[in-house]
């Protein structure tokens, strides 16, 4: 008896929210699952600078969701669904380890648009990725730290041995040794995008180790502020300007502008023009910045580092221009002969001159 | 790999700084537990301790108020496990680890408009010259407040529960809390201090973290160090000083792991990573492995409740 009464209840509630979805059919939404806090200062902080400038370039039209703290894995599934079934028409899911997790939703919400940051994987027609360049912030970011570095050891915290990264590191050092033939480097993996205890502590460890420059490529301003505690060392905003730690130890960043690709791809939605897409954008449509160099910065380096981001914005550099070689001697780009895009998506090896193995 | 890279001085520095929020919290478990309660809140405590100490930092600028408020947040939570074991004598394992749940919940909820928010600087003591020594000098006085006070209370619990009545005391109810009583002793008073004394400890490791180490808030900072804390005390056999080479272990074998990555250690990081925690495993097997002696220097009535009545 009582259990047939919790399910009138059960059917009545499901018939009021799906009444509720058909009422919201008339705005478009968009929904953004986040892999940290929108407080992190870096990564998702810029996502959700992205939402909302959505939100403001179509006003009424269009309702935005979000939800912060999504573990990789399982986890996203179930919140993927979720949003799925709340309504949601175009779904952004904006880290490199929901990337199975997005196809699996995709592939039961054909009406759904989903667009998943950074990865390569686009099962189904309704599965869009897109990425930034961010190797060629890199390029910059690599140049700087060739010539503020004294002890000639620049550091890079990797969350994790993904592509991505590993671009990160090759341009880094390509660009720090090209202007400092004596520059090593050294990798300390945090296998985390967002922990700032384990970043401040991957920092720590390379400060000790003699490094003076360090380049993160995890999401919170923690190694910045490990950086902050020891005079003379520098560093790098990531994925947003963090200038809370301007002049020093943050002299220039990597902003990761995703506000025009999404204002770009919901409007796509809104007039029904939405179609499956493979966008990788960088320095030149300007969905990756370069923070503010600041007066820590001698001036000819910092003009030199500006001429760098003109070329590869004006098209005639590309970071990966041979000639280079991998790490174990092998030559790979021939001189003057630039990396393919699929070179760079499956980068999976250090060029020469990179001591160390990449966890498999 | 470049061995040569580390300096042992500054690792021993850096392992200084690395054990303290283990060791302020396992101190605080350690005297929780002479007195006979076993409070498994510790995560939750420290973390509490953590965001009521960047919150308050932050507001009044100053680390040392905010150090301050820390431990009154860490004591505050602790309230609720004394009021619920000992005054309704409720369970202490299970009220310990909803203690570290509710902990857990409620900072992230404290926490959510501290989040990227740097808090003041913890400055270093000056010792002048003293600094300039090499070697020494690295290791010993180059360091905040906090490390050295860590220290200090360790040898103050250690005075204390030895040399004084009111040590005698405490172990006499965690001994045997009937006896205790029937000499007179209010047990569940002094209990009651002792729950608040490891609170308070707890919540002033966690501020360390959140105000010195990271220095930041975020979501599930502490990252499991209250139950680091808490098999020490194990670790330990209930003994101050051991409370100390437990802590520096486990925070040596932490700062080296990642000082070997950054040299280059062609060990797999996964391995790296789980070594601090597969050596306290490791150590707490070989601690029990003499049942006998283990048992002998437990409290003998760690866990139980007291009631007059009974």
């Amino acid at each position: 008896m009582k259990r047939r009464i919790l399910f009138a209840g059960a059917a009545l509630g499901l018939g009021l929210t799906l009444s509720g979805t058909a009422m919201a059919q008339d705005k478009t939404k968009a929904c953004f699952v986040y892999v940290g806090p929108i407080g992190d200062g870096g990564w998702t902080y810029q996502h959700h600078q992205g939402l909302l400038a959505v939100q403001e370039a179509f006003g009424d039209k269009v309702e935005t969701a979000y939800q912060e703290n999504v573990p990789e894995g399982a986890d996203a599934e179930r919140v993927l669904t979720q949003m799925a079934l709340s309504g949601c028409d175009i779904i952004f899911t904006t880290s490199f380890g929901y990337m199975d997790a997005t196809n699996a939703v995709a592939a039961k919400f054909p009406d759904v648009k989903f667009e998943h940051a950074t990865g390569y994987r686009r099962d189904h027609p309704n599965v869009a990725t897109y990425n930034a360049r961010f190797y060629e912030g890199r390029a910059v970011m690599g140049t700087i730290a060739g010539h503020m570095t004294k002890s000639n050891k620049i550091g890079y915290i990797g969350s994790f041995p993904i592509p991505e990264v590993i671009q990160g590191i090759n341009s880094s050092f390509i660009h720090a040794r090209k202007v400092n033939p004596d520059v090593t480097i050294s990798v300390v993996w945090a296998y985390t995008w967002f922990d700032p205890a384990k970043e401040a502590d991957a920092a720590k460890a390379l400060i000790e180790q003699g490094v003076d420059v360090i380049l993160s490529h995890t999401d919170s301003t923690a190694p910045l502020a490990e950086l902050a505690k020891t005079p003379g060392t520098i560093g790098f905003g990531q994925a947003s300007d963090m200038a809370a730690y301007k002049p020093s130890p943050r002299v220039s960043s990597i902003i990761d502008n995703w506000a025009p690709y999404y204002i770009k791809r919901v409007g796509a939605v809104i007039d029904g023009t939405w179609e499956q897409t493979d966008s990788w954008e960088g320095i030149a449509s300007g969905e990756v910045e370069i923070g503010e160099i600041t007066e820590a910065v001698p001036a000819g380096v910092k003009a030199e580092a500006e001429a760098m981001r003109d070329a590869i914005a004006a098209g005639t550099y590309h970071p990966f221009t041979g000639p280079l070689n991998k790490q174990d001697g092998t030559p790979w780009l021939a001189e003057g002969e630039t990396a393919s895009d699929g070179d760079l998506l499956g980068m999976s090896f250090y060029v020469e001159g990179i001591v160390g193995d990449i966890p498999k | 790999m470049d061995l040569s890279a580390i300096n042992p001085a500054v690792l021993i520095a850096s392992l200084m700084v690395a054990a303290v929020p283990i060791m302020l919290a396992a101190t605080g478990e350690l005297v929780v537990e002479k007195a006979g309660v076993l409070n498994l809140g510790v995560e939750g405590m420290m973390i509490m301790g953590a965001v009521c100490g960047l919150a308050i930092a932050v507001e009044a600028e100053s680390p040392a108020v905010g150090f301050l408020a820390a431990a009154a947040g860490g004591a505050a939570l602790s309230l609720i496990f004394a009021f619920l074991t000992q005054v309704l004598l409720a369970n202490q394992v299970a009220t310990g680890l909803a203690l570290t749940l509710f902990g857990l919940g409620l900072s992230s909820l404290i926490g959510q408009g501290y989040v990227g928010i740097k808090p003041p600087p913890t400055p270093r003591l000056d010792f002048g010259p003293l600094t300039d020594i090499p070697v020494l000098g690295t290791i010993l006085f180059r360091h905040d407040p906090v490390v050295y006070l860590s220290v200090l209370i360790i040898a103050a619990v250690w005075a204390l529960l030895k040399f004084t009545r009111a040590g005698l005391i405490l172990r006499a109810v965690g001994e045997n809390h009937d006896a205790a009583h029937a000499l007179g002793y209010k047990v569940q008073r002094i209990r009651l201090a002792a729950i608040l004394f490891g609170g308070a400890m707890a919540g002033l490791g966690g501020a360390y973290i959140s105000l010195v180490r990271v220095p930041q808030w975020t979501d599930g900072i502490t990252a499991g160090a209250g139950w680091i804390a808490l098999a020490i005390v194990v670790f330990a056999s209930w003994k101050p000083w051991r409370i100390l080479l437990g802590a520096y272990l486990f925070g040596g074998i932490t700062v080296l792991q990642l000082n070997l990555q950054a040299a280059g250690a062609r060990i797999p990081v996964e391995y790296l990573s789980m070594s601090p925690y597969l050596i306290t495993i490791l150590v707490l097997v070989i601690m029990s492995a003499d049942r006998g002696r283990a048992a002998l220097n437990a409290p003998a009535a760690l866990g139980r409740n007291f009631h007059a009545s009974r």
